[in-house]
């Protein structure tokens, strides 16, 4: 396979700084010499490569954009975006550990724990020494958090923890988890905070979640805590609030509309070498009309999707994003996505169906990511609400 | 241990070159341009060897347009301490090239002066030799793989079926080879750090120089191929073919 030089008709390289170009080419690399050669294989076993922790630490690409006091990169939102883009480029479930780690673990608590806390676990978690996963979604409550049933009741020395979270990416192997409970009624969602748990904290258990047809590179658990008991200080001191754990997915969110956009890249860039080489009819199918048609919709679909990227992270840097602008890249990126691996799959025939080609693993894969992270359909409610000032949920 | 390493800016490999209205250079438009590849495993060298010392200074110089800057801070950004551009309209004659690099090593006290053995551009494999030339110091071209210990140096060769091993003793300059070491990737922190290095700027101009660039061509489009049948019964037909028409056999 060739390395991967990106998928880009209008030239919107040029609007990227000398930095933000260094670190996408790293990081492509990178996925092209690591990633390329394992993960058609990794996909079929239904098994996490984490022996590329270590070196996906090392380059520095978990929790990039947080700040180097803590071990981390120090890279704006461009930089980390094109991070996600090109992980992604390679496999979602990929992409999936690195926002884990970083917008839904790293991220809450550089943004709501201690001096303490944060000296503690973010170092390590950028070194890859330790591994998070993020607990909000439960059984019965996923596009509404707000009735989450974990509770955690506060005690004469600290908490105690109850309850079940489910689709937890990261879960088997994390080494701590940020988990979110109500601390008041189940009735009081402002009452949510969140908790950091080590995972050999007794009562806390994780289970592999089973028979997944996607993100089979990525680790997928059910985590239950009985009558976990933690310290005082386990709780991220400014927390509160079902708005904490939101933040945290606006992040992970705006990382996902950069990363569908590497997925939808990489079907494209196969299906055009396809469309090249492929011979029917005594010629190439990509001088056939209705592959070219297929080809320029790619095209024309994944060149909006690269500016509605950009822009997002533009603004983001400017501290201007708002989460409504957010949802609107999440669900047109993703949708974008799954359409194009979807095209570039039919492309490519019957070979189209092998795990030697990247379009199928791609759209098994994209269809979790329309999923989590608010489904297509939430986030068409948060938009809808958004303009109308009406909410539909 | 002070290392220097010369660099190159080059389109890189899989660039589609396209020749400019002058006939004599490259149309850049759309181009990528990278550190030479050769001159990669130079930078890792010397990174390992610093490494490896404890100790020293690394030193990336690079003779070009400003644009080269870019390449300078790709050698930043994978641990290189800092960088000097000799900036000038990059030449084509390799002896005025090395003698503005000789110029600016000369008095930089360096125990090992590193090059990639060609640069993927213009082929050339004499810049490094030339540059050791004028500074009067010991080279060994295309090095694959390199000992240093105790103020000398032992280097491998692979020639025409077999290794050749020479040593010398420091400063010595040295060409490297692929095979010498795996270059790192600049790492993100790299990346970020390499801004805030120094990245020194000297205009130089270079001499006049004794060769003339007549002009640049690209290689003719390939014909496309034939089948001749297939299996066995396609042989004499391909034999036929390859030795009257193709002459190769």
């Amino acid at each position: 396979m060739p390395p991967f030089s990106g998928v880009d008709f209008y030239d919107l390289t040029s609007l990227l700084s000398e930095e933000e170009r260094a670190v996408r080419d790293t990081v492509r690399q990178w996925v092209d010499e690591r990633l390329m050669p394992i993960i058609g294989d990794c996909y079929v076993a239904g098994r996490f490569p984490k022996e590329l922790i270590p070196g996906m630490a090392e380059l520095g690409m978990l929790g990039a954009n947080l700040p180097e006091a803590y071990g981390c990169a120090g890279l704006n939102s461009v930089a980390y975006g094109l991070i996600m883009q090109e992980l992604e480029r390679g496999d979602s479930g990929i992409r999936s550990f690195a926002s884990v780690q970083g917008a839904l673990v790293m991220y809450p608590i550089f943004a709501f724990g201690s001096e303490e806390q944060k000296r503690r676990w973010l170092p390590a978690l950028a070194a890859g020494t330790d591994i998070g996963c993020f607990g909000l979604t439960e059984p019965d409550y996923g596009s509404n958090p707000a009735g989450m049933i974990t509770t955690a009741r506060q005690t004469a020395d600290g908490w105690v923890l109850n309850g079940a979270k489910m689709w937890i990416t990261n879960g088997s192997q994390a080494t701590v988890a940020v988990v979110w409970a109500k601390t008041g009624e189940l009735s009081d969602a402002r009452s949510v905070r969140g908790f950091i748990v080590p995972a050999d904290t007794k009562g806390f258990t994780a289970r592999d979640q089973k028979g997944k047809l996607s993100l089979r590179a990525s680790d997928t658990s059910e985590l239950i805590f009985e009558d976990v008991q933690l310290p005082r200080e386990a709780i991220l001191p400014a927390s509160g609030g079902l708005k904490s754990p939101l933040m945290c997915l606006t992040q992970a969110r705006y990382g996902i509309s950069w990363g569908a956009v590497g997925a939808a890249m990489a079907c494209y860039d196969e299906a055009l070498r396809y469309a090249k080489n492929r011979i029917m009819f005594d010629r190439p199918i990509g001088q056939t009309q209705i592959q070219q048609v297929r080809l320029a919709d790619m095209l024309t679909e994944i060149t909006k999707a690269q500016l509605l990227a950009l822009q997002l992270g533009r603004l983001k840097d400017a501290g201007r994003m708002t989460p409504q602008q957010v949802s609107l890249a999440k669900r047109n990126n993703v949708d974008m996505a799954c359409e194009c691996a979807r095209e570039a799959r039919r492309l490519l025939g019957a070979n189209g169906i092998l795990a030697e080609y990247h379009s199928m693993r791609h759209l098994a894969n994209l269809e979790s990511v329309y999923t989590y992270e608010g489904t297509h359909d939430m986030h068409s409610l948060i938009l809808g609400e958004s303009v109308t000032g009406l909410a539909a949920f | 241990m002070r290392i220097a390493v010369c660099l190159k800016r080059v389109p890189d490999t899989t660039a589609r070159i396209v020749i400019a209205a002058d006939g004599k250079s490259i149309d850049e438009t759309g181009v990528k341009f990278v550190v030479n590849p050769y001159d990669e495993y130079a930078i890792e060298e010397a990174l390992k060897l610093k490494e490896a010392a404890g100790a020293g200074e690394t030193v990336a110089i690079c003779l070009g347009g400003d644009a080269a800057q870019e390449t300078l801070r790709t050698a930043l950004a994978m641990g290189v301490d800092r960088a000097v551009l000799l900036q000038s309209a990059a030449g084509s004659d390799g002896l005025e090239v090395a003698r503005a690099l000789a110029a600016e090593l000369k008095g930089g006290n360096f125990d090992l002066i590193l090059f990639g053995k060609l640069a993927v551009d213009d082929y050339n494999h004499q810049v490094g030799p030339m540059v050791a030339e004028l500074l009067e110091l010991p080279c060994i071209t295309s090095v694959a793989h390199l000992t240093v210990a105790n103020g000398a140096l032992e280097a491998e060769r692979e020639i025409e079926g077999g290794i050749e091993v020479s040593t010398a003793s420091l400063p010595a300059v040295l060409t490297c080879d692929k095979g010498l070491n795996s270059p790192r990737l600049p790492s993100l922190k790299g990346i970020m750090a390499a801004k805030k290095k120094p990245l020194e700027v000297k205009p130089v101009t270079l001499g006049a120089g004794s060769l003339t660039l007549l002009g640049l061509s690209l290689p003719p489009d390939r014909k496309p191929g034939q089948i001749v049948g297939e299996g066995a019964d396609a042989v004499p037909a391909l034999v036929k073919l390859l030795r009257e028409e193709a002459k190769v056999i």
